[in-house]
């Protein structure tokens, strides 16, 4: 907005390219999903699914664009900035790659990372016939294996998958709703995601037993081709302002068993006028006063 | 007996059970790592990968078994989270998170501060706050509150004003209505132009490569076209040399440094210029005036110190002043370090006359 050269005219456009503005607390990020010129039925069906469980954070392109996003990245770019969203996923079908989801997101609406997975299998949440969840549900995130670690694109990938499907940031969420999970296993070289709802069962303590039921899409994924940023560009996005900062108190410091300690600064006090409790008996009779004295002063005798 | 006794042990069975299934604690081999601003719990245990081979339901099962178990841990934490009642008494649980611990890359880059504006420096300068001004206006006419402007504003609709009085020293045959709307739009232009300027100088100040000026965009300044034509002229592989001139270009002035940083005069060259060099060196190493006037630069470091005081107090103030005299001070900033390079050395000798003059001074 600071930079338009042509001001917006009304009060609504205002609003929607504020929206759309760099922000110090940035808004939950936008998917857009896209079928490519050769989507098949299994293809097109995971972006639907996706796309329930993304809602209303997420865009489903109904018509097929027939792109390369490994070739050529612009078309993606410019959707990405007409829709203002900087997360996608491309499904695509051909006989050298069959069953086809990219999975990327954007920076500046610029491509930063793109990964390619192949679809082994898919269950999709119309095959379950269990009792879903509402729509919009914050889900919980698990990531299990040690492959998430030790390969720098299991690495990648496991950012872009929290990015993907964290949802909005809440300062506080309601214990009873945790009702999503979704989890994702890597083992022997592929990736199976599987959504489960939560049931909160009683148990002898406040925290209530974990029962788990099948709900949801479920994938089996393996990893195909990547398009990683270049580590200084990576870095360049992570970059977060000052102003996001937590600010320090001074003065302030814990100790390890959990005490507070605070350090106030005073001024420089006159320990002879200092406000002290009065005690009245060590009060100095006017007898004494004279004795200490000394008659250096004494009362000023009339001469007669 | 044994009859009882097997029962028993039945009973004990099945209590076990029952236990195992309302039981919370889950054991792993390596602790998760939990983000709880995010919901987001890592398990870096390496799966049995033995059982998830094989496809079908026992997979599933395997895999469902180790959700539960994360998905247990992950919700005992949530659980620890300090949770009050929202809404009063009887309304839900809610945790109070913290904030998201996992790095994730930004969507945007975070905004870049924009230089202030004309009017902005201005009323820095000056002091002058932003009143906060009511949004409704008492109309007298009215007699209710109206808007300061837009829809049913306070002094009436000013289109449909029917009367233009003529102001005091104006023609009488002129049209003061035309006068109004030719002075509004000269208003409205006057204002979109200052509005670009800004933006433009916010744009130059955020792009400060050298290379933006450079692409031909019909918006240059003369400066900016100058100093493009220069660097176009000197873009040749024999770096300008043989560039000729445009028609009325004026030649290039001979640089200061001959575009080198160290000059030395050919060996056998001018023999008149080498001799009076040499003669005129002669003559000051036998004269027994010395080659720095102590007053004059005593005098010189004086008047740089006050000028560098005023300019610290008055940075803001006269900034603009500023910079025009120090477009003009380069030539001389040589020579006065020059000056003061040679008082270094000479300290010792002249320090004490120096400073008795400084003191009279």
């Amino acid at each position: 907005l600071i930079y338009c050269y042509r001001k917006p005219k009304t009060k609504r456009a205002k609003r929607f390219l504020e929206k759309r503005e760099p922000k110090l607390k940035e808004n939950t990020k936008n998917a857009m999903l896209i079928k490519g010129g050769n989507a098949n039925l299994r293809v097109t069906e995971v972006l639907k699914d996706i796309y329930a469980v993304k809602k209303p954070f997420a865009v489903l392109y109904k018509k097929k664009n027939i792109t390369r996003p490994f070739e050529d990245q612009t078309s993606l770019e410019f959707f990405s900035k007409k829709s203002d969203c900087s997360l996608f996923l491309f499904g695509s079908h051909n006989k050298k790659r069959p069953n086809n989801l990219i999975i990327g997101r954007m920076f500046d609406y610029h491509v930063l990372d793109m990964i390619e997975l192949g679809i082994e299998k898919f269950v999709s949440l119309k095959d379950v016939k269990n009792s879903k969840c509402p729509e919009g549900t914050k889900p919980m995130l698990i990531f299990a294996g040690d492959m998430f670690d030790v390969n720098e694109e299991y690495r990648r990938l496991k950012s872009l998958l929290i990015d993907f499907f964290r949802g909005p940031s809440v300062p506080s969420i309601r214990l009873a709703g945790l009702e999503y999970v979704l989890h994702f296993t890597a083992v022997d070289g592929k990736i199976y995601m599987r959504s489960y709802k939560v049931l909160l069962k009683k148990s002898g303590c406040k925290i209530p037993r974990i029962e788990l039921e099948e709900m949801g899409p479920s994938l089996d994924l393996v990893m195909r081709r990547t398009h990683l940023a270049s580590d200084d560009l990576y870095k360049l996005s992570l970059k977060q302002p000052k102003a996001l900062k937590p600010k320090k108190k001074k003065n302030i410091s814990h100790d390890v068993f959990g005490t507070t300690y605070g350090r106030i600064h005073m001024q420089k006090q006159d320990l002879g006028k200092l406000q002290t409790r009065k005690m009245k008996g060590l009060k100095k009779r006017p007898a004494e006063k004279s004795a200490e004295d000394g008659g250096v002063s004494p009362k000023k005798s009339k001469s007669a | 007996m044994a009859a009882v006794r097997v029962e028993e042990v039945l009973a004990a069975a099945e209590e076990r059970e029952a236990e195992k299934r309302r039981s919370v604690t889950v054991e792993k081999e390596l602790e998760l790592e939990f983000d709880l601003g995010n919901l987001l719990a890592l398990d870096r245990n390496p799966p049995a990968a033995a059982g998830l081979r094989g496809a079908g339901p026992r997979r599933e099962a395997l895999l469902r078994a180790l959700a539960r178990d994360n998905t247990q841990l992950l919700v005992a934490r949530l659980w620890e989270l300090p949770a009050e009642r929202a809404g009063g008494a009887g309304g839900p649980l809610v945790a109070r998170l913290p904030e998201p611990a996992f790095r994730l890359p930004r969507e945007k880059p975070p905004p870049r501060p924009r230089p202030p504006t004309r009017w902005e420096q201005f009323a820095r300068l000056k002091g002058i706050r932003r009143r906060k001004r009511t949004s409704l206006v008492w109309d007298e006419q009215a007699k209710e509150w109206r808007r300061r402007w837009g829809y049913r504003r306070a002094g009436g609709d000013p289109a449909r004003a029917w009367l233009a009085e003529v102001p005091a020293g104006a023609d009488p045959q002129e049209d003061q209505f035309a006068r109004l709307r030719r002075e509004k739009r000269e208003r409205v232009a006057r204002n979109e132009l200052n509005r670009l300027r800004n933006l433009a100088r916010a744009h130059r100040a955020g792009t400060t490569v050298p290379a933006a000026p450079l692409h031909p965009t019909g918006h240059q300044s003369r400066e900016e076209l100058g100093h493009v034509t220069r660097v176009a002229r000197v873009s040749t592989a024999s770096l300008g040399r043989f560039q000729p001139r445009l028609p009325k270009e004026p030649a290039e002035p001979p640089s200061r440094s001959g575009g080198r940083k160290r000059r030395f005069e050919p060996l056998l060259g001018n023999l008149a210029a080498e001799r009076s060099r040499q003669l005129e060196l002669l003559r000051d190493m036998g004269s027994k005036k010395p080659v720095l006037d102590i007053t004059r630069a005593v005098n010189k470091q004086l008047r740089q110190e006050e000028a560098e005081a005023a300019a610290a107090k008055g940075k803001k103030q006269s900034q603009r002043g500023k910079r025009g005299r120090r477009q003009q001070r380069p030539g001389r900033s040589s020579k006065k370090s020059g000056a003061r390079r040679q008082q270094q050395q000479q300290r010792p000798a002249g320090g004490g006359t120096g400073g008795g003059r400084r003191k009279k001074a």
